[in-house]
């Protein structure tokens, strides 16, 4: 059965060889190979979680050692692949939703010329993000870890043509690199710590290492999780990465790759449970970008940056709970696994949103869309309901898990994490029922209007080759949409209580990342009802706020709050005049320090030896008088030399 | 007489001929005292045979001859072709091999 | 006496360039064939010799070893161990490519041009450039060395400065000029350090009294050769000096931009990935070999120069407007790692820095034939002139932009596992100067991603609207490059194997061991 895992990876990457070296013939099939391949891994995956099913809770762990990587003296990697429960819970969550997204892009992206290349990109990506979860060591880990980012940089910029498209791709990846950097960096550290970066050395010797080794290990990694899974202070690229075609937001800015960072810090269980501050560390961050996320989920008017906000802030509840230690990672994968199923079905729904209205991501110039578009009304909507987390929906388990484990950290720690857990709570129930109002409810205001001024930059090329400016005829989409979008609904109603009834979840898990019940100050009663006060609170403020109002079609000027929020908290801001100016500034100054100085120098020299030159060259003169002069001087300095010598 | 009075003489000339080309302009007087110096040394030469009672500076002073005549022949066509293209026989005039 | 294998193969070169040479100028096609055709010969040699060469055998294989100037000890000594083998390799791999890529590169100009281009002439003087690297890589005695590290300079000379790209911004006449101060900075800059590297090498023989690599080595690791501390740091810097001037080393590297820049894309691949090797090829076998001690004495300094290297010549990377300025200080910042790699003084510092110069090498040639197509097509070096690109010709800007994730160490593609390899190994000795260097690669994401955004990204420009996609012979150059990246990258093991025993040997020289991890250490 262990060879099988190494066809999990093996065929989206054969798809991906195929699709994009195989040129234009392939243009027609080009989709449904790319399907057929993420399918097929799916079909494995689903094999192998029979497998692993049929065996014992403490036999689950199975390896494929493929061959030596990188043989050098004392350094050893190997291409080890690890399949485990956790890497389980992934590897179905990754070819599934992958799979779905596959399906639903076979329609969304039909008008698109580079449509083979489209899938090419996806089956690299979910190759990339397999072998993410499935490495035996950090640097193989690390490949799959930069994979996903090329793959997403290629995904977002996949527009190309568009000027903000290849900005925010180079943006994601430059953003991801400094988080890169915090995982070589670990991976350096655990090398000199340990001998080794493969996980049964590094967790079996983690007793052994001293203290500030695991700390720095721990904040290292958190580096890199904030990296990719847009954690503050790096998760400025996560907004801008909504420039890639829709399907690649479900898939991989919302359902898989940015949850990457979860499994690191999850992965990494015994290092961070040895190191209490990286674990401190790790839950500030969860808590700041679950309020940060929402916060700026709240202001947006681009429907999908509203959702990258909100994918944000429910990446940091994830991050929260893994940092909570042994009480929380179990809860923040299910979480995570929840999230995957109702975010991607929010996104695709707000891609078929999209899909019949040209291409337009302004939600003040949505509404009422309901009537239009039922299925996808009724998905959006268990979506919704999902992630505010409506009792006996996915979310509610998960969610309500996390912000238990939070107060059970115990301590004024607890009470503070618990509170904005809680607070996140709120402020998410707000924002997902604006979206909601904004969409499907109110008066339809995309009427008696065009979506946008002629020559104004599509948002989403496929619009100009349906040849509309003119006023938007909402309309359902094709089945080969809607159908990912059902499966998906399901997922988000029902996954939820799957998992939670009788535990299932957890026991599944247990054996991977260990579990223990922390002392909860409240208990489990008192969480549930203050979650339940909060969503209501949040869903009434919206409620008044855009579901009684009509929704201005021209956003008002806002509170400062508000417009910082607009602006990503003024973050951006930030980088551009610290980072990017400043950078600006150093390599221009470079450049021309390197000319003149360093340059200069040698020119320098150069010069001078030809001034030096040019002075001895006065002294050829030309007159035969004076070269008799010099001989005869020379003639008398001999002899006289001469003399001198014999008289000493 | 005392040979040594010889060596004074060439001496002298040779000085007066070394003076002559480093002052002189004119290429035909440059080039006789060019001359006069070859023959101060030449009297040097017959003197110090006499002095050392050998022949070899004698032998010497044929050498010098030989050579003296044959650089009149290539020196006096260089000056006689230097006074056609220049219309001047003055040395200073010919500082063209200058870098 | 078995067959003489290291000197054939650097002989066929040598041999084909004064043939290319003498086809006659109506032939030029079949001059261009013929080069081709030796070049491959000559990479059938190497492989020959990679095949020979037993990684678990003498440190020292397939030598040959003749008297050649008795009176001065000199002698015709040739040896490899797996560094040189890995470098032959690279050497004669990718030549072909060059040879491949500057296919028309030295065709006569256009009518009214007054330049002349000898075309057989630019294939002669590949080739034998190509000769002098292998047997610079080949030598193992220093005379002999030394002879052909200088001499490889007398065909560079003429490739940079007889040789630049057809269209120049400012006309033929500024072409020119350029072009000659470019060829003689490199020429200038080469020699003082050659220079310097002779009085070194005559103090070695006053000091040692032959030049033979290996008996001085052995004999100063038995101690029958006493060298005096301040001796050997003197003759140690003599050599570092030459080779960090070739490698080139921060503040020695102003020539190679230049050099870069005006010579024509296949000639800018000779020159960084082909002859620099030299550079740091001779530190990590004379300087480490010869100076043990001075070479560890010298270690902080030369780290401290190799990081700013790597951190500067990224920057300036970025601020550059010229694809190839750009590319010449991103191998820059490669050599900073290289050398960088050497001197941590571990295992995988070492190993790494052979790799790093084998995929370097490789990376750099896919990136910079790339560019040189892609420049040849529009006429000019500016990245402001460009636009588009991937639109009107996706294969240029697909294989241009794996080139540029190659250059910036995207893990899964060769370069990666070298860098890796070197940070890790200066890491374990040195943690900050690691730390540091590690930022290195978030910049190095910055320029590729910048230069390939600004070039092939965006709408597409009126003047690169026509631009045609590669052609057969430019995919076959780019292709089998690209190939060996990803295998490489996948599977590095061939190589390791190769380098593994001559850096275990390089690492008894030096005197020094890996630092025990803290887990073993604590036991």
């Amino acid at each position: 059965m262990e060879k099988l895992i190494a066809l999990l990876i093996a065929a989206p990457l054969l798809g991906a060889a195929v699709l994009l070296v195989g040129g234009r013939r392939l243009d027609r099939v080009g989709h449904w190979i790319g399907t057929l391949l993420s399918t097929a891994s799916f079909v494995f995956g689903l094999l192998l979680f029979a497998d692993l099913l049929g065996r014992n809770a403490e036999h689950r762990t199975l390896t494929q050692h493929l061959w030596s990587w990188i043989p050098v003296e004392g350094f050893q990697a190997d291409v080890t692949l690890r399949l485990d429960q956790l890497s389980m819970t992934f590897v179905l969550l990754i070819t599934g939703v992958g799979s779905l997204i596959h399906l639903y892009s076979v329609g969304y992206m039909e008008h698109d010329e580079r449509r083979r290349r489209f899938f090419g990109y996806l089956n690299l990506f979910l190759a990339a993000m397999l072998l993410l979860v499935l490495a035996d060591n950090y640097l193989l880990l690390y490949v799959g870890w930069e994979g996903v980012g090329l793959a997403s940089y290629l995904l977002i910029g996949f527009w190309q043509h568009k000027p903000s498209a290849a900005t925010a791709a180079k943006k994601a990846f430059l953003v991801n690199r400094v988080g890169d950097m915090g995982l070589s960096i670990a991976i350096m550290l655990m090398f000199t710590t340990f001998g080794s970066f493969a996980f049964g050395p590094v967790f079996g010797h983690v007793g052994d290492a001293s203290q500030g080794k695991l700390t720095a290990i721990g904040l290292m990694l958190l580096l890199a999780a904030c990296g990719k899974s847009a954690q503050v202070p790096l998760q400025s690229w996560l907004g801008d990465a909504m420039e890639g075609p829709t399907p690649v937001s479900a898939l991989i800015h919302a359902a898989t790759m940015v949850t990457a960072g979860v499994y690191l810090i999850v992965r990494s269980a015994a290092v961070f449970n040895a190191a209490p501050d990286a674990q401190l560390a790790v839950t500030v961050v969860g808590a700041v970008t679950l309020l940060f996320g929402a916060i700026v989920g709240c202001a947006k008017d681009d429907i999908k940056k509203a959702l990258a906000g909100s994918t944000m802030s429910q990446i940091g509840y994830m991050v929260l709970a893994a940092g909570l230690g042994p009480i929380g990672y179990v809860f923040a994968i299910m979480h995570l696994v929840t999230h995957g199923f109702f975010k991607a079905g929010l996104f695709l729904g707000a891609g078929s949103v999209m899909h019949g209205m040209n291409d337009e991501v302004d939600m003040r110039k949505y509404g009422g869309l309901r009537k239009y578009m039922p299925v996808t009304f009724v998905t959006f909507g268990l979506g919704y309901l999902a992630i505010i987390g409506f009792p006996g929906l996915s979310g509610f388990f998960s969610k309500d898990k996390i912000i238990e484990a939070a107060f059970a950290k115990g301590g004024t720690e607890g009470w503070i994490l618990g509170g904005a857990a809680l607070l996140g709570a709120a402020i998410t129930a707000f924002y997902m029922t604006r979206v909601m109002l904004m969409t499907f409810f109110g008066e339809e205001r995309w009427k008696n209007r065009p979506t946008r001024s002629p020559g104004a930059p599509s948002a989403e090329p496929a619009a100009e080759h349906r040849g509309e400016h003119a006023e938007p005829h909402p309309h359902e989409s094709p089945k080969v949409m809607t159908i990912p979008m059902i499966v998906l609904a399901v997922g988000s109603v029902l996954g939820g209580g799957f998992f939670s009834i009788g535990d299932r979840f957890l026991h599944w898990l247990e054996p991977v990342t260990g579990h223990s019940e922390g002392h909860s100050p409240v208990s489990a009663g008192e969480v549930t009802a203050a979650t339940m006060v909060c969503l209501v609170i949040g869903v009434a403020i919206a409620w008044a706020q855009y579901g009684r109002k009509p929704v201005p079609a021209v956003a008002p000027r806002g509170s400062l709050l508000t417009r910082a929020a607009r602006r990503d908290l003024l973050q951006d801001d930030f980088n551009h005049v610290v980072l990017v100016r400043g950078g600006e500034h150093l390599t221009r100054s470079l450049v021309y320090l390197d000319h003149s100085l360093v340059d200069g120098v040698v020119n320098g020299t150069a010069a001078g030896f030809g001034g030096l030159s040019g002075r001895l060259r006065r002294f050829q003169n030309g007159f035969a008088r004076s070269y008799a002069v010099s001989m005869f001087g020379g003639a008398a300095l001999l002899v006289a030399a001469t003399l001198l010598m014999r008289a000493v | 007489m005392n040979p040594v009075n010889y060596l004074y003489l060439a001496g002298l000339l040779f000085t007066i001929g070394a003076t002559g080309v480093l002052i002189r302009r004119n290429a035909i007087v440059v080039f006789m005292c060019v001359e006069l110096m070859l023959n101060a040394c030449n009297l040097a030469f017959v003197t110090f045979s006499r002095l050392h009672g050998n022949l070899d500076g004698q032998v010497f002073a044929f050498f010098t001859m030989v050579v003296a005549a044959a650089e009149v022949v290539v020196g006096l066509a260089i000056i006689v072709s230097l006074f056609r293209t220049r219309h001047s026989a003055s040395v200073d005039d010919a500082s063209l091999m200058k870098l | 006496m078995s067959f003489p294998l290291l000197t054939a193969t650097a002989a066929l070169p040598a041999v084909g360039a004064v043939a290319t040479a003498a086809v006659p100028a109506a032939r030029r096609t079949a001059a261009k064939w013929l080069a081709l055709l030796v070049s491959l010969g000559t990479l059938a040699l190497a492989i020959t010799v990679l095949v020979r060469f037993d990684p678990g055998g003498a440190r020292y294989q397939l030598t040959e070893s003749h008297s050649w100037i008795s009176d001065f000890g000199v002698r015709y000594e040739l040896g490899v161990d797996g560094i040189g083998v890995a470098l032959i390799a690279l050497t004669a791999v990718l030549i072909p490519f060059i040879v491949l890529a500057g296919w028309h590169d030295a065709d006569p100009l256009e009518t009214g041009s007054r330049r002349w281009r000898p075309t057989q002439g630019f294939f002669a003087l590949i080739l034998a450039v190509e000769a002098m690297v292998l047997i610079s890589f080949e030598a193992t005695d220093v005379f002999l060395f030394y002879i052909f590290f200088e001499a490889m300079l007398i065909p560079m000379y003429f490739l940079i400065g007889g040789f630049g790209d057809r269209a120049h911004a400012q006309g033929e006449q500024a072409a020119s000029t350029q072009r000659s101060y470019a060829a003689v900075k490199f020429l200038l800059y080469n020699l003082v350090g050659g220079l310097i590297m002779l009085a070194a090498v005559i103090g070695l023989y006053v000091v040692a009294g032959n030049f033979s690599l290996q008996q001085i080595a052995e004999a100063r690791a038995n101690g029958s050769l006493h060298m005096a501390t301040s001796t050997e740091r003197w003759l140690f810097l003599g050599f570092f000096f030459a080779f960090a001037v070739k490698a080139p080393l921060w503040p020695l590297h102003t020539w190679l931009p230049n050099a870069m820049q005006e010579s024509t894309a296949p000639v800018a691949v000779l020159i960084t990935a082909v002859v620099d090797k030299v550079g740091t090829f001779a530190m990590l076998r004379f300087c480490l070999g010869l100076f043990p001690g001075a070479s560890r004495w010298a270690t902080p300094v030369i780290l401290v120069l190799a990081l700013i290297s790597i951190v500067y010549g990224a920057l300036l990377a970025v601020g550059q407007r010229d694809i190839k300025r750009l590319v010449a200080y991103a191998s820059i910042s490669h050599f900073g790692f290289i050398i960088m790699g050497i001197f941590a003084m571990t295992s995988q510092g070492q190993s790494g820095a052979t790799l790093y110069m084998v995929n370097h090498g490789i990376s750099t040639a896919a990136l910079m034939l790339v560019a040189g197509f892609l420049i040849s097509r529009r006429g000019s070096r500016l990245i402001a002139d460009y636009g588009g690109v991937q639109k009107v010709a996706p294969v240029l800007a697909g294989t241009f932009l794996i080139g540029g994730l190659a250059t910036l160490s995207l893990p899964g593609l060769a370069p990666f596992v070298s860098e890796f390899l070197v940070l890790v190994g200066t890491f374990t000795r040195y943690p900050v100067i690691g730390i540091i260097a590690t930022f290195g690669i978030v910049l190095a994401a910055l320029y590729t991603l910048v230069l390939y955004q600004r070039t092939m990204t965006g709408p597409v420009k009126p003047e690169v609207s026509a631009m045609p996609d590669l052609k057969v012979r430019e995919l076959l150059v780019v292709g089998p490059l690209i190939v060996l990246l990803i295998f490489l990258g996948v599977y590095p093991k061939p190589v390791t194997n190769i380098v593994n025993p001559a850096v275990r040997h390089t690492m008894s020289d030096v005197q020094k061991k890996d630092p025990k991890p803290e887990v073993e250490a604590a036991k």
